[in-house]
C-alpha cells in the first residue's frame, strides 16, 4: 500500500468518524468565525452602552466594565487567542520532531544529553517560568507564543523520542541504512511520513496546552490588556469585580468558548487515534462479528480483516 | 538494596541538575532580555532604599558591575543562603518570609486536592475499564474530558459565582474567617477546611478525568494477562480481582505520571487561589505581577521548582517500594 492511499484512507476515516467530524466541525466553524465574525460584529472596543449592562435584545451578551459589548469581544478575542495557540502548536512540534526525533534516532551520547535536557523542561513548573519570561518580556501576542513554545516543547519531544526509538529498530530503517541513505534522508523522508498521525495529533495538543496556558497568562495581566483575547476578557472580567456584581455574562461566554474549542480539538484527536491505530481498527473490526462481551476482558485481536 | 540506592542516588542527581538549571535560568533570563535589569528592578525601588541597603540587594542579585561569573557566583551563594532578596510589593520584607508564609497554605490546598483527585480518578479508571463499553465508560471519559477543558481559574469563577456569591453556601475569599484564632484548635481547623471546599472541588474535577484516562488504558492491557484469567478462574470475586491483581499493578504507571503532573497541576492551583483570594503562592504570583516585583517573581519560582523536584523524588522512592522491578 503507497502512502498516498493510506493518507486517502485516513482522510476518509476521519470524516465518518463521529468524533472527529464533530470536533472538525465546531473547530472549522469557530476559525470561520473568528477571521470573518469580527466584519459584522460592533466595535469590541468601543464604549457602546451603561457598563455591566446585562444581556439584551441590544447587547446579546451584554456590557462588560468598559461598556464594551460582550459578544463582539468574544469573537473578536478568538482571533488573537487561537492564532497564538495554533502558531504555538506548530512550533512545538517542529521543535519536538527535531530535537525528540535526534535523541531517538541517534540514541547513545546524544540521546543521553537531549534526553536530559527534555527532563529538565519537563519537570520545571510551568507557570511560575512562564511568568518570570513573560514579565521581563514586552506583553504581546510575540511574547505570549514564545513563552509557550518555551515552556512547551519538551513533552512533544519525549513522545517523538519514544516513537522515533520503536521505528529505528524497523526492518525498512535497517534496509534504508544499508543501501546508503544519509541520515537526514532517512529521518526526514522514511521515518517522518510514517508518523504524520502522530505529528497530526500532537499539534492539535500543544494547540489545546497553548489555550489554556495563554489565557491563565493574560488572566494574570501578562498579555497586552489594550487588545482584545480571551483572555484579556478574562483578566477584565475580575478586574472589574464582575463576581461581586454578579455579572455573569462578563466571563461565561469567553469561558465556554475556550471549553468547546480545547474539547472540540481533544475530539479530533480521539478521531485521530481511532482512525490511524491499527490496535483500535482491528479491534472495531472485530466487535461488528462478536456481538457479546467477549472482548471486554482486554483481549486485543491483532489480526485485521477486510479493510 | 545497593541497586536502588543507587537508583535513588541517581535520581537525586537528575533533580541537581534540575534545580541547578532552574537557578540559571532564574539568573541569566532578567540578563538576556531588552534593557538593564539592574535599572528595572532599582526604578521599582526608587526613594524607598538606603543607598546601604541598595547595595546589598545588588549583592543578592549579583547586580554588581563586576564580570559575568563572578555576578554569577555572588548569586549562587546567596540562593545557598535562603536570601532571596527584598520584596517591591511588601517593602521591606524580605522574599523568603513572605513566601514562607503563604506555602504552606498551597500544600494544604494543592496537596490535599492533588491527593484525592488521584485516588478518585485511579479508581474510577479501573471500575470503568472493567466493563468497558458499559454505559459509565461510555459516559464518565467524554464528560470529564469536557470539564477539563475549561481552564481551572474559569471553572473556579464559577463555582464562586453559583455557590459563594448566589447561593451563599461558601465563603467568598481567604483561608479562614477572621473570627478565628491561627492555630491549632478546633475552630480556625473547620474553617480552613470549611474554605478550602470550594477550590479543591474544582481542581479536583478540572484534574480527574486525566488520571481516570490514563489508569483506564493501562487496566485494559492488565486485563488481558493470564494471571488476571486464573484469578477469575479461582473464582474469586469481581472485586478482589479488579483492585487486588488488575489495579495493584496498573496504577504505577499513573504512579509515575503523578510526578509529572505536579507541575501542571500546581500552575492550575496557583490560579484557582487567585479566583479565591487564597493566601498561598499563587496569589502572591499576582501580586508580585501586578506590582513588577521581580525579587518576589524569582523566588516564587525558585521555591515552586524546588517543591516539585523534592516531591517528585519522593514518588521515586514510593516507587521503589510498590514496584520489585526498580529494586532487582
Amino acid at each position: 500500500m503507497n502512502k498516498n492511499s493510506i493518507l486517502k484512507r485516513w482522510g476518509r476515516g476521519i470524516i465518518k468518524n463521529k468524533k472527529a467530524s464533530f470536533g472538525l466541525y465546531f473547530v472549522s466553524s469557530l476559525i470561520g468565525l473568528s477571521i470573518f465574525g469580527p466584519l459584522f460584529t460592533l466595535d469590541p472596543t468601543a464604549f457602546l452602552g451603561a457598563p455591566l449592562s446585562p444581556p439584551s435584545l441590544e447587547h446579546f451578551f451584554g456590557t462588560n466594565g468598559q461598556g464594551q459589548d460582550v459578544l463582539s469581544q468574544t469573537i473578536a478575542g478568538a482571533r488573537q487567542t487561537l492564532l497564538v495557540a495554533f502558531t504555538t502548536g506548530f512550533f512545538v512540534v517542529i521543535i519536538g520532531a527535531f530535537i525528540g526525533g535526534a535523541a531517538g534516532y541517534y540514541g547513545g551520547k546524544v540521546d543521553d544529553f537531549l534526553s536530559l535536557i527534555i527532563n529538565v523542561f519537563l519537570v520545571m513548573p510551568g507557570l511560575p517560568l512562564m511568568v518570570i519570561l513573560a514579565s521581563w518580556l514586552p506583553p504581546g501576542p510575540l511574547t505570549l507564543a514564545g513563552v509557550l513554545i518555551l515552556t512547551g516543547w519538551a513533552w512533544n519531544a519525549r513522545v517523538i523520542r519514544s516513537q522515533m526509538m520503536s521505528l529505528k529498530g524497523r526492518d525498512f530503517v535497517l534496509a534504508a541504512i544499508i543501501s546508503g541513505e544519509s541520515n537526514s534522508r532517512i529521518i526526514f523522508v522514511e521515518i517522518m511520513p510514517r508518523i504524520l498521525s502522530l505529528l497530526a495529533s500532537s499539534f492539535i495538543g500543544a494547540s489545546v496546552y497553548a489555550i489554556g496556558a495563554q489565557v491563565g497568562l493574560e488572566f494574570l495581566g501578562l498579555g497586552d490588556v489594550s487588545t482584545v483575547s480571551w483572555g484579556t476578557n478574562l483578566y477584565w472580567a475580575s478586574n472589574d469585580l464582575a463576581l461581586l456584581t454578579g455579572s455573569w455574562w462578563t466571563f461565561v461566554p469567553t469561558g465556554l468558548s475556550i471549553a468547546l474549542i480545547s474539547f472540540s480539538l481533544t475530539l479530533i484527536n480521539f478521531g485521530i487515534d481511532e482512525v490511524t491505530n491499527p490496535r483500535l481498527i482491528s479491534e472495531k473490526n472485530w466487535k461488528k462479528e462478536l456481538p457479546d462481551n467477549t472482548l471486554n476482558n482486554g483481549v486485543t485481536p491483532v489480526v485485521r480483516k477486510n479493510v | 538494596m545497593s541497586n536502588s540506592l543507587q537508583y535513588l542516588i541517581r535520581r537525586l542527581g537528575f533533580y541537581s541538575i534540575a534545580a541547578w538549571a532552574a537557578l540559571t535560568l532564574n539568573f541569566f533570563i532578567p540578563r538576556l532580555m531588552p534593557g538593564d535589569p539592574a535599572a528595572i528592578i532599582f526604578a521599582r525601588f526608587r526613594g524607598k532604599l538606603t543607598p546601604e541597603a541598595m547595595i546589598a540587594l545588588r549583592e543578592t542579585f549579583g547586580l554588581t558591575d563586576g564580570p559575568l561569573l563572578l555576578q554569577y557566583f555572588s548569586y549562587i551563594k546567596s540562593m545557598f543562603k535562603g536570601d532571596l532578596g527584598v520584596s517591591i510589593a511588601y517593602f521591606p520584607e524580605p522574599v523568603a518570609n513572605i513566601i514562607s508564609t503563604g506555602l504552606l497554605w498551597t500544600i494544604f490546598l494543592a496537596g490535599t486536592s492533588l491527593v484525592i483527585s488521584f485516588i478518585i480518578g485511579t479508581l474510577l479508571g479501573a471500575i470503568i475499564s472493567w466493563k468497558r463499553g458499559g454505559r459509565l465508560d461510555s459516559f464518565l471519559p467524554p464528560s470529564l474530558a469536557f470539564i477539563g477543558a475549561f481552564p481551572y481559574f474559569w471553572l473556579a469563577m464559577l463555582s464562586l459565582y453559583i455557590f459563594g456569591f448566589k447561593l451563599e453556601w461558601f465563603p467568598l475569599r481567604h483561608a479562614y474567617s477572621d473570627d478565628v484564632t491561627v492555630g491549632l484548635n478546633i475552630p480556625f481547623i473547620f474553617s480552613s477546611i470549611y474554605h478550602a471546599i470550594l477550590p479543591a472541588t474544582t481542581m479536583i474535577l478540572v484534574s480527574l478525568g486525566g488520571w481516570m484516562l490514563s489508569m483506564r488504558n493501562t487496566m485494559l492491557t492488565t486485563l488481558g494477562s493470564d494471571y488476571i484469567t486464573l484469578a477469575r478462574a479461582k473464582g474469586l470475586s469481581s472485586w478482589v480481582v479488579m483492585l487486588k491483581y488488575a489495579a495493584r499493578n496498573a496504577i504505577l504507571p499513573n504512579f509515575t505520571g503523578f510526578g509529572m503532573a505536579l507541575g501542571f497541576v500546581l500552575s492550575g492551583a496557583l490560579l484557582t487561589e487567585i479566583i479565591f483570594s487564597y493566601p498561598g503562592q499563587g496569589y502572591l504570583l499576582l501580586q508580585a505581577v501586578r506590582s513588577q516585583d521581580f525579587p518576589l517573581m524569582q523566588g516564587l519560582f525558585m521555591t515552586i521548582t524546588l517543591a516539585v523536584l523534592a516531591a517528585n523524588w519522593f514518588v521515586d522512592i514510593a516507587i521503589l517500594f510498590l514496584d520489585p522491578r526498580t529494586r532487582k
